[in-house]
């Protein structure tokens, strides 16, 4: 069967029957496009829906375990990957994704983050990066870029932006990519890398929270903002071919970086068996 | 359901608060545990981690309390039992989440070995100023259970009780003990594994598809949904219905905090456990509980001697706290005296129960130290005057 053709059956088939909808977003936003591609990677991947865990925080992004039909868990905000490493270590069968904002990672969860990283913990983590926080009405993130503005920054932004995917890399994730939601071909297949991936994985995805981010910052409506996704972005291939004055004005997307670290799961296993344990799993 | 033999260390042994508390989860069949070293309570952590990996447990050291009280959450939600320890500080830092196991109805045990505070305040040195925090330190309204042990001996048993209390009332409970019962060595009996009791957790008899996993129906607590077998279930820290799903509005959010705040207090008496001598025909009562009841002993000793009608209540639970047998002790006495290592926080429910029935009084303690028996015997003197 052509699962792009059938696009829509496909994703009924993983929302959740008894979900009232509409969601909560605001129409046109990037989330809607991002659960999408995450719905198709999974079912590409024909993973069992049952063996599949959605972890998130608070914010826009993290509404979206509520419309899916996995286990899924909606934890307190910053704390998804603290609470996917519970998970994951209890059931390493399970494939756990976690679903964050950029404020909700990088902010009050940057310390989680960098540390699941560091653990190469098998979590494939999709940080849905729109430059701001929108949940609460469009403040400034760690994302946000300088001279931007933002509800708390009427000036401009007098802060410097974090870099998720150099973050990951520092940190010791073994699957590091970055996409948009523009280029949502990429996407499905960076986020079934990281799905295959055993160790953590990240695919930071650029999004458009165009109620705030694109009003404040006169990037216009969804629109618009994925036109200046489509401009802005470039492969990595590519970019590692052009000199960097050609790549003033672009953001690298693509699979950044990949590595074969030992997870942390599989750490742990060749402790007991170093032991001579067996794991006693949950029931 | 009997505790496994072969992880119970069954014989006497000579261990402190910390290492016995340890003892205990292992006992209670707990196979995680999420913390971060804090003083006095990093012997619990040690322990487990030099004892889960001999025994097929999980150790993890995570970066801080914020995600420690998050990992314990996931991992009892992915069927596994779960503890952390801390104090003070990192016990400030776990509310959060600690609210986050109350409106998700996750079991869990958290030991908080308490030590003076404020803030960074007195690590080494022991305090029971976090109680009030362990009642109310979560925004939100809604019951807990906190227990407190008096020996290492109780640290074992208590331990295993908690475990048995979360599973049954679904929570996380609490264990509020204190520096000094954490780090006092004393002998503690570890029964054979088939004197220990153990509640294990209720999963749905229903078929995916048909079960939710917040079946409140006001009565009994809603057995849970496991992982990975099909249920598909989604769990929010948001208000929720029956099937978990988010509903913001005030019909919702009254039948999600009921169950949260009836489940205990329905439940009050099977929950409540209390320790008394002498208290029938008494005119004074010393109420207390963990390190600061030992410490009245020598008092109530003393005033007895006197010739005063003295008696003595140790509260194991300390919340949900006795109202009922508060209440009808105050109508009867002439003075309740609350002992506890901080300014009267404990003493405030307890002086509200006896509602001007009695006298009450607090002998309070900034912490750092137990109290001197004296100061105790000074005040009970005082109120018979
Ligand atoms: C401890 C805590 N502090 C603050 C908030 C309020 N809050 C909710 S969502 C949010 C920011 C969300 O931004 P982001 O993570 O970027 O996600 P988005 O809404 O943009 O998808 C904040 C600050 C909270 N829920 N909890
Ligand atoms: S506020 Fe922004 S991020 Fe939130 S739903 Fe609307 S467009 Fe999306």
């Amino acid at each position: 069967m052509d699962k792009i053709a059938h696009g829509s059956d496909v994703t009924h088939h993983y929302l959740r029957p008894k979900k009232k909808f509409p969601n909560v977003w605001c129409a046109g936003c990037g989330n809607g496009i991002v659960m999408g591609a995450l719905i198709r990677s999974i079912d590409r991947l024909n993973l069992d829906k049952d063996k599949v865990v959605v972890v998130s925080g608070i914010g826009c992004s993290s509404r979206m375990p509520v419309y899916l039909d996995f286990n899924t868990l909606h934890t307190t905000h910053g704390r998804a990957l603290a609470f996917a490493t519970g998970v994951k270590v209890a059931k390493p069968d399970l494939k756990v994704i976690v679903i964050t904002g950029d404020g909700d990672a990088l902010a009050i969860g940057g310390n989680h983050f960098i540390h699941a990283c560091r653990r190469n913990i098998d979590i494939t983590t999709i940080l849905i990066n729109n430059k701001i926080y929108g949940m609460t009405g469009g403040q400034f993130a760690p994302t946000t870029p300088g001279g931007s503005f933002a509800t708390t920054a009427p000036y401009g932004n007098y802060e410097k932006q974090f870099d998720a995917v150099k973050l990951a890399i520092g940190s010791g994730a073994s699957y590091v990519s970055r996409g948009t939601v523009y280029h949502v071909q990429q996407l499905e297949k960076l986020i079934e890398g990281g799905l295959n991936k055993r160790g953590f994985s990240l695919v930071d995805v650029y999004s458009n929270c165009h109620t705030y981010y694109g009003r404040f910052n006169k990037e216009g409506d969804a629109v618009k903002m994925l036109e200046w996704f489509k401009k802005h972005a470039m492969p990595i291939e590519a970019a590692r071919k052009l000199p960097p004055e050609k790549m003033v004005d672009k953001f690298v997307t693509g699979l950044i970086h990949e590595t074969d670290a030992t997870e942390f799961c599989q750490e742990y296993d060749m402790l007991l068996d170093r032991l001579g344990v067996k794991k006693e799993v949950a029931k | 359901m009997k505790a496994k033999p072969e992880n119970v260390l069954t014989g006497s042994h000579y261990l402190d608060g910390n290492h016995a508390s340890a003892e205990g989860a292992i006992a209670a069949g707990c196979r995680f545990f999420g913390g971060y070293p804090i003083t006095p309570s990093t012997e619990i952590a040690e322990r487990i981690s030099q004892r889960f990996p001999r025994i097929g447990g999980i150790f993890v050291q995570m970066e801080d309390e914020l995600a420690s009280m998050a990992a314990i959450l996931g991992a009892s939600n992915g069927g596994v039992k779960s503890m952390s320890c801390t104090s003070g500080p990192g016990f400030s830092l776990m509310m959060e989440n600690f609210g986050l196991g109350i409106m998700m109805e996750t079991p869990c045990v958290l030991v908080n070995v308490q030590r003076g505070g404020p803030s960074t305040g007195l690590p080494t040195l022991p305090g029971q100023a976090d109680m009030m925090q362990a009642r109310w330190g979560s925004h939100g309204d809604y019951e807990v259970i906190a227990l407190a042990p008096d020996s290492p001996q109780e640290s074992f048993e208590l331990t295993i009780h908690a475990f048995n209390l979360s599973e049954k009332y679904r929570m996380p409970v609490l264990i509020m003990t204190d520096e000094c019962v954490g780090h006092m060595t004393e002998k503690v009996v570890i029964p054979s594994a088939d004197e220990i009791d153990l509640v294990e957790r209720k999963y749905t008899d229903k078929k995916p598809g048909e079960a939710w996993p917040y079946e409140w129906n006001g009565k009994s607590i809603p057995p849970m949904l496991p992982v990975g077998k099909g249920y598909k279930f989604h769990i929010t820290g948001l208000t929720h219905d029956e099937k978990g799903y988010p509903v913001i509005n005030a019909e919702a959010q009254e039948k999600n905090v009921r169950q949260l705040i009836d489940k205990v207090k329905k439940n009050a008496d099977d929950i409540i456990w209390l320790e008394e001598w002498d208290t029938d025909g008494a005119d004074i009562i010393v109420m207390s509980y963990g390190i600061s009841s030992r410490v009245a002993r020598p008092a109530i000793a003393k005033a007895r001697a006197d010739g005063i009608k003295i008696g003595q209540i140790r509260m194991i639970t300390v919340w949900p706290f006795p109202e009922k047998r508060i209440r009808e002790l105050a109508g009867k006495v002439k003075a309740m005296v609350m002992v506890e290592l901080n300014h009267g926080q404990v003493y405030l429910e307890m002086d509200r129960c006896a509602a001007g029935q009695c006298v009450t009084a607090v002998v309070g303690h900034s912490g750092g130290t137990v109290h001197k028996p004296d100061d105790i015997y000074k005040v009970i003197k005082d109120v018979v005057k």
